[in-house]
């Protein structure tokens, strides 16, 4: 039998409130280390399937486990204190507060010495280094997700789930929030992400999931998918 | 040359002193009401009523001081009683939001219904003053009455018109200056005032953070409650204390957060500056400026007073209106209302 994953949305089936479902039987998992990609057509529930995964709507079957510990039932506030972190897709700055600001709210729950963690964050995105006394809403799209990234590993997160992450910022700066967001791969720590350009996403990613409708439709290795003629044809355009 | 001494005089004793006194009295009224709409997210209305709470509280203190003999010589005793006055309004605010705004808040209630709340509360919050104190006029000021009186000045400046200065408007002016650094320096400066920014500003990014929310309401109720004590008591040690004078001050307030651009704390303290120096330049009888400015025979013969004082509201409203038309989010940038 193959050992439980680190994280693991079980069959997840459920909506928003008492609203129709959306999810239906939708399974995400992912290790530490690994990036674990979701994409799929607009509106098949992915950034929902992502939401389920943080708490943020009700689930009435499946589970969610993190590390063995069932946590269906525990608030968004109580996984972020169990090591899980959430960037928004919008909203995800304190605009009106500066970036180093920005940072130690991102750190609020941990009562030991910061500013390690602070510089690491500064050397993964140097240019938040020379910003840190300016308010995050001055910064440019690319610059705000750095910050938007930056204060979720605040938290020294074992898990830190993005939904679209590249939304909104050129094909360069794209690009280097990869690069960036593998170099927090690799410190061990698992990353899952809702991504809009798949082709690119799946490029990077250890595990890829397809979402249709709110059902798992493929699954395997980033590379497996992109080389798999179904997935090509039908979500990459040939 | 004296002439324009006696001008500059008379603007200052009349119009520069007095609004800067009751700018300042503004200020901290409006710096209450914009960290409550941008923190809870309502206009609240009782915060007049909550003002002339702290400031009967105050008034009650001050009294059992005086008659215990305690004073502190020449400033009034009120200053040893406003902390009193302080704890008094926290605690009744704490309990109003247990008993009541909480309620709305986990309904998630919209603003609108919080105002229509926050007006019942203002009912029963003026009742519960007018029970205790009475709807009356009541003096607490002791101490010395002028830091310079008009006789003394002139005797030392030799000018024909003299310039007083009360002690309760350097004691206005000096607290309102404390109050407003502290509360800066809280708000940038510390941790749980840099939560309360970052609720103020992204509400489900400070519950992703781990703020807790909880706390961040008490601890905005328990500075709101200093704020509207201390504004209270310095404007009833100013003026005089009448409840109903404080439904009345809701409107300037409320004109200065909106002036300045609601729930910005800098546009709080600028919109009570405006609104007062508007308010009081508009009502004042220029001509004893102008007489001494203008050659003898262009001295106006009107009083040259834009406004009788009796329509002083009227120049808040005209304000607020001005504002939201043409800038609704305020001078400062902060939330359209």
């Amino acid at each position: 039998m193959m050992t439980e994953p680190f994280l693991i949305g079980e069959g997840m089936t459920g909506g928003y409130g008492t609203g129709a479902d959306i999810l239906h039987e939708c399974t995400i998992a992912v290790n530490p280390g690994e990036i674990a990609v979701i994409v799929g057509p607009n509106g098949a529930g992915k950034s929902t399937a992502m939401k389920a995964i943080f708490g943020m709507l009700n689930i009435h079957k499946g589970a969610i486990r993190l590390d063995g510990e069932d946590i269906t039932h525990m608030s968004p506030q109580g996984r972020v204190a169990k090591g899980m972190a959430f960037v928004p897709q919008t909203s995800n700055t304190f605009t009106s507060l500066t970036v180093e600001e920005n940072l130690e709210m991102g750190a609020f729950l941990r009562r030991d010495d910061i500013n390690v963690t602070m510089e690491q964050i500064f050397d993964l995105f140097p240019i938040l280094r020379d910003k840190r006394k300016q308010a995050a809403g001055e910064l440019s799209g690319g610059q705000r997700q750095q910050v938007a990234v930056g204060r979720a590993l605040m938290t020294q997160p074992k898990v830190l789930m993005l939904d679209e992450p590249t939304a909104g910022v050129s094909p360069i700066v794209m690009d280097e929030l990869f690069d960036r967001i593998i170099e927090v791969a690799r410190t061990g720590i698992s990353i899952l992400m809702v991504e809009q350009n798949a082709r690119q996403a799946l490029a990077i990613a250890d595990k890829g999931y397809v979402l249709v409708q709110g059902a798992n439709r493929f699954m395997g290795s980033g590379a497996d998918l992109l080389a798999d003629p179904d997935v090509r044809k039908s979500f990459l355009g040939g | 040359m004296n002439e324009i001494l006696n001008a500059i005089v008379v603007l200052s004793n009349y119009v520069l002193i007095p609004a800067v006194a009751y700018g300042s009295q503004l200020a901290l009224g409006a710096l209450g009401v914009t960290l409550i709409y941008g923190i809870l997210r309502f206009s609240n209305f009782a915060h007049g009523d909550t003002m002339a709470f702290g400031a009967m509280a105050t008034i009650l203190v001050t009294w059992l001081f005086q008659s215990w003999g305690i004073s502190l010589g020449p400033l009034p005793t009120a200053l040893l009683a406003i902390p009193f006055g302080i704890m008094a309004t926290a605690a009744l605010l704490l309990t109003t939001d247990r008993l009541v705004y909480r309620f709305y808040r986990q309904k998630k209630a919209p603003p609108v219904i919080l105002v229509i709340v926050s007006m019942g509360v203002m009912f029963v919050m003026n009742g519960l003053v007018r029970f205790i104190i009475g709807p009356n006029d009541q003096r607490f000021a002791d101490g010395e009455r002028f830091i310079i009186s008009a006789r003394e000045f002139k005797k030392m400046t030799g000018l024909s018109e003299g310039l007083a200065f009360k002690t309760t408007q350097g004691i206005t002016i000096v607290t309102a200056i404390i109050v407003v650094i502290t509360l800066f320096w809280f708000l940038n400066r510390t941790r749980t005032g840099k939560s309360m920014r970052a609720f103020s500003d992204n509400e489900d990014l400070a519950l992703l953070s781990g703020i807790n929310p909880d706390r961040v309401v008490m601890v905005t109720w328990i500075i709101v409650a200093a704020l509207a004590a201390t504004a209270g008591a310095l404007y009833g040690l100013d003026k005089s204390f009448k409840p109903f004078t404080y439904l009345q001050l809701l409107l300037p307030i409320f004109a200065a957060a909106v002036v300045g651009g609601l729930g910005n704390p800098v546009g709080a303290i600028a919109g009570g500056f405006v609104i007062a120096f508007s308010e009081i330049l508009i009502t004042y009888p220029l001509k004893r400026v102008l007489k001494y400015l203008l050659p003898e025979n262009l001295e106006p013969s009107t009083l040259v007073q834009l406004l009788s004082t009796d329509y002083k509201f009227a120049v808040s409203f005209t304000i607020l209106i001005i504002v939201l038309l043409f800038r609704p989010t305020g001078l400062f940038k902060g939330k359209s209302v």
